[in-house]
């Protein structure tokens, strides 16, 4: 028997010696689940019923519906889940795929700028970040969003959200791409019942994946038209599958959940830029660590005409708009 | 007389009838089947079977809910002239009133429950178990607040209708409390069902201080049609006594209501197109289209010509008093109301989206598949609770009945 064993042996153990509420918690469900048996049946055949197209067996399905929110999750709960997300993906798309739980790294606040006159409309940012994040391909999930705009014109009901980028750059347009903002005042963390997502400490709003009920009050709340929800299950072909994956990034997701950019978590909390901006062949995007003086988001903030979408609305997005235009200086 | 004799006998009550009843109940069932149908394949494909998409992320289920918090909210129309104003008239069908709060508050919950992506994990709301944002999301707090009022529709009724199981008055100084707190909570329900929608910066359609207000004034008008219906099926199918007072009563409170609420749109109305600024999209796309999109315009200037020819029923007193125009003035305003409340306000709201792009929505067969059995479990739940109260308030239960017995022997 192993330390970790050992551990969950004297825990079961203690069980009224418990330290603390989230132990309590934990302990309570877990009675609840072999108490209520009959209950439990109905909600994991739900459960199960709902995952049945999607590859998952009776006893991951059980599992599933009894995970705790990702904040309260211990080590031995987060990788129980991990390790039914990684059978999961076996079962549904016959890949191994590895699925870690990557925490923020610390002193980092992250923060993202795209030079405008840069950006030409080519979409390479949308079929990076599709192909990065397991985004659905038939239900045409896509985090990013481009936007056609008219010379001289900020207006977005004037914008063509659907140009052939083969055509680009068209004459007398500029383009647009908005994805999460990652708000410090975001809506959507206010109006989630649940608490399925909220601003972790990098600055990035992440969303829990397995904790949300797809009530989609955060896309009524996003003004920026952010969150996507999967209508039905992901497809993904599985030659064109990321098999390196975070629990709480792009890790293959159900249906009935609700997603957004995420700024990668998976590469940007090892150190690595976002895929958009990998994928982006102008340079137009610039992220960076806002916490960090010689960052190339700190200059640009500080010697460039930066702009955010909707300021008026309060939400202190960490997404900033420029262009190489010289600042008017007095 | 035990409460589980109470249960049963009540219970039975609602359960019993002749033929047309059992006609009614079959064919409530039938539907609640099809909805078991249409929702079961939502659960296996997803919700990809309905007409919802990211641009409109919420259609005909949230809609009906919307619109049903307001129906239940309007039960407190019937209880503040019963226990405020004494009239005794009303008192009689102060039940009636809260059990159509009931089935309101059934219908209002099983619209959301089918609406949620993850119905499965429904638990992750429980506090302590779950995770209940609270007080910050407005979804939590109409979470307790509809809890809350179905709670009160129930616990108060139950109290009176056993006392009078048996044979005795209940003492109003014990519940008077809790009748004035389901007063303010009907207030309440369909205020926070507003601000579900007011609260957000994201959509300008709803973000208006008005849009509370407005919600109580059409629900005060389709509250009181529905309720003006039902007592006349009830007065058609029972011996309950119903008079003819509610009923002007509830009509004249149907007028002003739909005046103020006729009023209230004027108002949303002046401030849009006066000077049309980009917040005024989605109106100009509801009563004039956008960009060639118009899908909504036939819908909300029906709603206006219905609770239009309404109110000019219900404003005269002698159309407002022939029960054949009251009764046509209910069904207008009642379908013009859903109209302008259900979907012109919901759909509207996320059309254009932030990004400004119009996309249009209607619902699929499917989608209706799975309404209708909702509908038919307000009608079920209804049919059951009134049965079984008519049958305690008239005696025909409990210490009575075993009176009744006795002197039939004798």
């Amino acid at each position: 028997m192993d330390d970790k064993e050992k551990k969950s042996l004297q825990e079961s153990k203690d069980e009224t010696n418990l330290p603390s509420p989230d132990l309590a918690r934990r302990h309570f469900l877990k009675k609840l689940g072999l108490a209520g048996a009959t209950g439990v049946a109905a909600g994991s055949g739900v459960s199960y019923a709902a995952t049945q197209a999607s590859g998952s067996s009776f006893m991951d399905a059980m599992g599933d519906f009894f995970q705790d929110h990702y904040t309260r999750m211990d080590d031995e709960e987060m990788q129980d889940a991990l390790d039914r997300i990684k059978r999961k993906a076996k079962r549904k798309f016959g890949v191994d795929i590895s699925c870690e739980d990557i925490k923020p790294m610390p002193d980092t606040y992250f923060g993202y700028a795209l030079n405008l006159s840069k950006c030409r409309g080519y979409r390479e940012c949308v079929a990076g970040c599709v192909k990065e994040n397991n985004q659905g391909r038939d239900s045409q999930v896509q985090y990013i969003r481009v936007l056609e705009m008219n010379e001289g014109d900020h207006n977005l009901e004037h914008s063509n959200h659907y140009f052939d980028q083969d055509f680009v750059p068209t004459e007398g347009k500029w383009y647009l791409p908005v994805q999460c903002q990652q708000c410090d005042n975001a809506p959507c963390v206010k109006a989630c019942p649940v608490e399925a997502t909220w601003k972790d400490d990098d600055g990035i709003v992440v969303i829990d994946y397995s904790w949300c009920i797809g009530c989609r009050m955060c896309m009524a709340a996003c003004p920026y038209w952010a969150r996507h929800f999967n209508w039905t299950e992901p497809q993904i072909p599985v030659e064109e599958l990321n098999p390196v994956t975070n629990y709480i990034g792009n890790r293959p997701r159900p249906k009935g959940v609700v997603e957004k950019c995420h700024f990668c978590t998976q590469r940007t909390r090892k150190g690595r830029q976002p895929a958009c901006m990998e994928a982006c062949p102008t340079g137009a995007r610039v992220f960076g660590n806002l916490l960090d003086p010689n960052s190339e988001i700190r200059y640009i903030l500080e010697n460039k005409t930066v702009y955010r979408l909707k300021e008026e609305l309060g939400t202190e997005p960490k997404f900033w708009y420029f262009t190489d235009e010289a600042r008017a200086r007095t | 007389m035990t409460f589980f004799g109470f249960i049963k006998e009540g219970l039975k009550a609602g359960f019993s009838g002749g033929i047309l009843f059992w006609v009614w109940m079959l064919f409530l069932l039938f539907l609640i089947a099809v909805t078991g149908w249409n929702y079961t394949a939502q659960i296996t494909e997803g919700m990809v079977i309905t007409g919802m998409s990211d641009q409109v992320s919420w259609g005909f289920y949230i809609a009906n809910f919307a619109f049903f918090v307001g129906i239940a909210a309007a039960a407190v129309l019937l209880v503040v002239p019963a226990y405020i104003f004494h009239r005794k008239d009303v008192k009689a069908v102060v039940l009636i009133g809260e059990g159509l709060a009931v089935a309101a508050v059934v219908v209002a919950m099983g619209f959301v429950a089918v609406d949620i992506g993850r119905i499965d994990r429904a638990w992750h709301v429980i506090p302590f178990l779950g995770k209940f944002n609270f007080p910050s999301s407005m979804l939590a707090w109409d979470i307790v607040v509809l809890n809350g009022y179905l709670f009160l529709n129930l616990l108060i009724p139950m109290y009176i209708l056993w006392n009078h199981y048996n044979g005795r008055e209940p003492d109003i100084r014990k519940y008077f409390a809790l009748v004035v707190l389901a007063m303010f909570w009907a207030i309440s329900i369909h205020t926070v069902t507003a601000f579900l929608f007011s609260s957000n910066i994201s959509r300008p359609f709803w973000h208006t201080a008005i849009l509370a207000p407005r919600f109580i004034a059409s629900a005060f008008v389709a509250g009181p049609a529905l309720m003006i219906i039902v007592l006349q099926v009830l007065r058609k199918f029972t011996d309950y006594p119903i008079k003819q007072s509610i009923i002007d009563m509830l009509a004249l409170i149907m007028a002003i209501s739909m005046q103020i609420s006729l009023y209230f749109v004027g108002a949303e109305l002046f401030t849009d197109f006066y000077n049309e600024t980009e917040h005024a999209a989605s109106m100009h796309y509801l009563f004039l289209g956008l960009d060639g999109f118009d899908n909504l315009k036939i819908w909300i200037w029906s709603a206006v010509v219905l609770n239009v020819t309404a109110l000019i029923l219900l404003m005269f007193h002698k159309t407002r008093k022939n029960m054949f125009t009251l009764n046509i003035a209910c069904v207008l305003g009642f379908i013009g109301i859903w109209i302008e409340k259900g979907m012109g306000l919901v759909v509207t709201g996320f059309i254009p989206t932030p990004l400004g792009e119009i996309f249009e929505y209607s619902p699929t067969l499917k989608e209706l598949g799975v309404s209708v059995g909702i509908y038919a479990m307000g009608c079920l739940v209804f049919t059951i609770l009134a049965k079984a109260a008519i049958a305690i308030e008239m005696g025909q239960t409990g210490v009575y009945k075993k009176s009744q017995a006795v002197e039939n022997v004798l």
